[in-house]
């Protein structure tokens, strides 16, 4: 097979071959082949972090009318190596009272819990970390790190601030855990497996899963958006809200690593959006080339990054008690909702055919859609009325 | 391979240890932190008898997971116990929660 | 020595460090942190023991949601930041000698058992793997859905009994 058919086969192969004809044992060399695989994943992981800063800066820009950064480089593409070399030689300040050893791991797990997550990202066809039969759940185990990450900053930079400002996105992250742990079912019935690998290869033949429930895609958007901790659920950590929450006593490299994970994680979630919901890796030509393959992945990931930065860069911020409310009153019930209404239509219409199944899950969600904005309606008009009636004044 | 007697020898200590921090810790967290470690050493236990023994019939997974749920709601009904009795009394050592001693 | 019992000496060491640390250590918010090292141990435990589906459910139970209630219970029952006193009380030597003579029973009855020292058979690769197999077992009804709903009805009993227990009756 040639190269461009199965390109990670041939380069293992090629690696194997060199390691022992230097005499090495078969499992020292199969365990050095696979460390050096891990950490070309990981180190391009990362260079895509780094024009990640450039993108983020470029597109805040532009949804603000002005330019972004033009002057270094064409286009200003090499800012970020400006701004990583900043945060480099900024002095490294641990507070007084501060706990060293929580308060410098926090950093490190905090983007080490998304580095986890591309390790179950399938970028083609044959090109992808590992394929783990309960993946999806893997997921939502590496968000509970950084979760753990946040308050471990929170506590160890020994100022109020920064408590209560961990604190409260701590709640709101694990609040935020249930919709999305059901929009991630939403694919799973649909697909019949845990295994992103087994996702994106049962959206072949243009059947993306977002045609089958657009409802589960903007509801795993939505809660995607609040796990992230970015607007319009960012009070925990805006500069003019909380003084920049847990982030406040961190300086230099290590905030550069919170910010570096945030971004990262960012276009991970919209990676997981691209193979959960809009096919993955399929495209013209990408089962026979999985170069082309990942190329389109790494496509569809941008958009949905994109749509997760004009979010928000478009809505403002969302108070904490609103946030909250919103969740537990508002995205629990309609996620639980859909999954019943996924599952019925999919236990039912599972043996009829392809358009009966498409027409039914389609209009299900359609169906639910319409439902949730009557009540929404009902709801609001019953307490704009509450506002807008004048009350009576007692007259004499 | 790894013989059963490793994950049994290992549940056994992490057991004493778990015992060991609810009789002599004084703070009635920690008290409930080393009832976790005894549950998680019975979940090693259950599960390395599920791998051990029959595979194809799922109880000691499902004795774990049943054991997951139940340690759960423990720890939050534990916890809350805990937040109220600091609210009224101002401490959780266990020691100096003794109003019915005379 | 195979790759297996490496990891499983490695994940061993960590799990009886952490627990040590835990019922040691004099800060609290320390001894909950090495008990998320000790849950870690765990799960990679079950991934050893081809349970999967448990080393996951491990994470994401235990270490994020247990694991942060303790965090948030040790942060709201402390009247100041700094903890004082001595962490163990008076009874320490005496329940140590009882701890040992527990470890010292379980380790005798275990060697009476003669299927002590068995290695494990290989799964056997039926028509469905042991996710799909969990998966049935949790709600079929020759088998365990009644224990299952039965705990998610005590999952609701002890959401609603410790949101009214820590309610700020005014």
């Amino acid at each position: 097979m040639n190269f461009w058919a199965d390109p990670i086969k041939i380069i293992y192969d090629w690696l194997m071959l060199t390691l022992t004809s230097w005499g090495l044992d078969g499992a020292v060399a199969n365990i050095i082949a696979d460390l050096l695989g891990i950490v070309l994943l990981i180190t391009a992981a990362m260079v895509l972090d780094i024009m990640l800063v450039w993108v983020e800066r470029k597109v805040v820009a532009r949804f603000q009318g002005r330019l972004g950064p033009n002057r270094i480089g064409p286009f200003g593409l090499f800012q970020p190596f400006p701004d990583i070399i900043k945060l480099i030689i900024k002095e490294d300040i641990t507070p007084n009272g501060a706990d060293v050893v929580v308060y410098n791991i926090a950093p490190i797990l905090s983007l080490g819990s998304v580095i986890f997550l591309w390790a179950v990202v399938p970028l083609a066809s044959t090109i992808y970390g590992t394929d783990l039969n309960v993946a999806l759940l893997y997921l939502v185990a590496a968000g509970a790190l950084g979760t753990l990450s946040i308050i471990m900053a929170g506590w160890a930079s020994n100022n109020k601030y920064a408590l209560l400002g961990a604190f409260r996105q701590v709640a709101a992250m694990i609040s935020f855990e249930i919709p999305m742990v059901v929009a991630l079912l939403i694919p799973t019935i649909i697909a019949g497996s845990l295994s992103l690998k087994d996702i994106t290869a049962s959206q072949s033949g243009g059947m993306w899963f977002f045609l089958f429930s657009p409802l589960g895609a903007v509801l795993f958007l939505i809660s995607a958006i609040a796990e992230l901790g970015r607007s319009p659920f960012d009070l925990n950590e805006g500069e003019s809200e909380i003084v920049s929450g847990y982030h406040i006593e961190y300086t230099g490299m290590k905030f550069g690593l919170f910010y570096a994970g945030e971004l990262l994680h960012a276009f991970t979630f919209g990676g997981f959006a691209a193979v959960l919901f809009f096919g993955g890796w399929h495209g013209p030509w990408a089962s026979q080339y999985p170069l082309l393959g990942a190329f389109y992945f790494i496509a569809k990931a941008m958009f949905g990054y994109w749509v997760i930065m004009w979010v928000k860069y478009t809505v403002p911020r969302i108070r904490i008690d609103h946030m909250l409310a919103f969740n537990w009153k508002f995205l629990t019930p309609v996620a639980f909702a859909l999954l019943i209404i996924t599952a019925v239509a999919h236990s039912l219409l599972k043996g009829a055919g392809f358009w009966p199944y498409f027409l039914g899950m389609f209009f299900s969600n359609v169906l639910l859609g319409w439902v949730t904005l009557e009540i929404l309606r009902a709801t609001t008009h019953k307490q704009r009325l509450a506002v807008e009636t004048p009350n009576p004044v007692a007259h004499h | 391979m790894i013989p059963l007697s490793w994950y049994l020898f290992l549940s056994a200590a992490l057991f004493s240890i778990g015992l060991f921090g609810v009789l002599v810790r004084r703070n009635a967290v920690a008290i409930l932190l080393s009832v976790e470690l005894m549950l998680n050493a019975v979940n090693i236990n259950l599960v390395s008898f599920w791998r051990y023994g029959n595979t194809a019939s799922m109880d000691g997974q499902v004795f774990a997971i049943i054991v997951f749920a139940v340690a759960a709601a423990e720890v939050a009904v534990g916890l809350s116990l805990i937040y109220s009795i600091y609210r009224r009394r101002n401490s959780v050592i266990a020691d100096e929660l003794d109003l019915m001693k005379w | 020595m195979d790759a297996s019992q490496v990891i499983f000496i490695l994940s061993a060491a960590l799990i009886i460090a952490s627990a040590l640390m835990v019922v040691s250590t004099r800060n609290l918010i320390h001894a909950a942190l090495w008990l998320i090292a000790t849950l870690f141990g765990v799960a990679i435990l079950y991934a050893v023991l081809e349970a999967g589906f448990l080393a996951v459910v491990q994470v994401v139970v235990y270490i994020g949601a247990i694991a942060i209630m303790f965090i948030f219970a040790v942060m709201l029952t402390r009247k100041e930041m700094r903890d004082q006193g001595p962490q163990v009380n008076s009874t320490w030597p005496l329940s140590a000698i009882l701890s040992l003579l527990t470890f010292g029973g379980l380790f005798v009855i275990l060697s009476k058992w003669d299927g002590l020292w068995k290695l494990p058979q290989a799964i056997p690769d039926g028509s469905q793997d042991t996710l799909t197999r969990l998966g049935v077992a949790l709600t079929s009804p020759e088998a365990f859905v009644l224990p299952f709903e039965v705990a998610s009805v005590l999952l609701l009993a002890a959401l609603i009994g410790s949101v009214y227990v820590a309610m700020n009756k005014k």
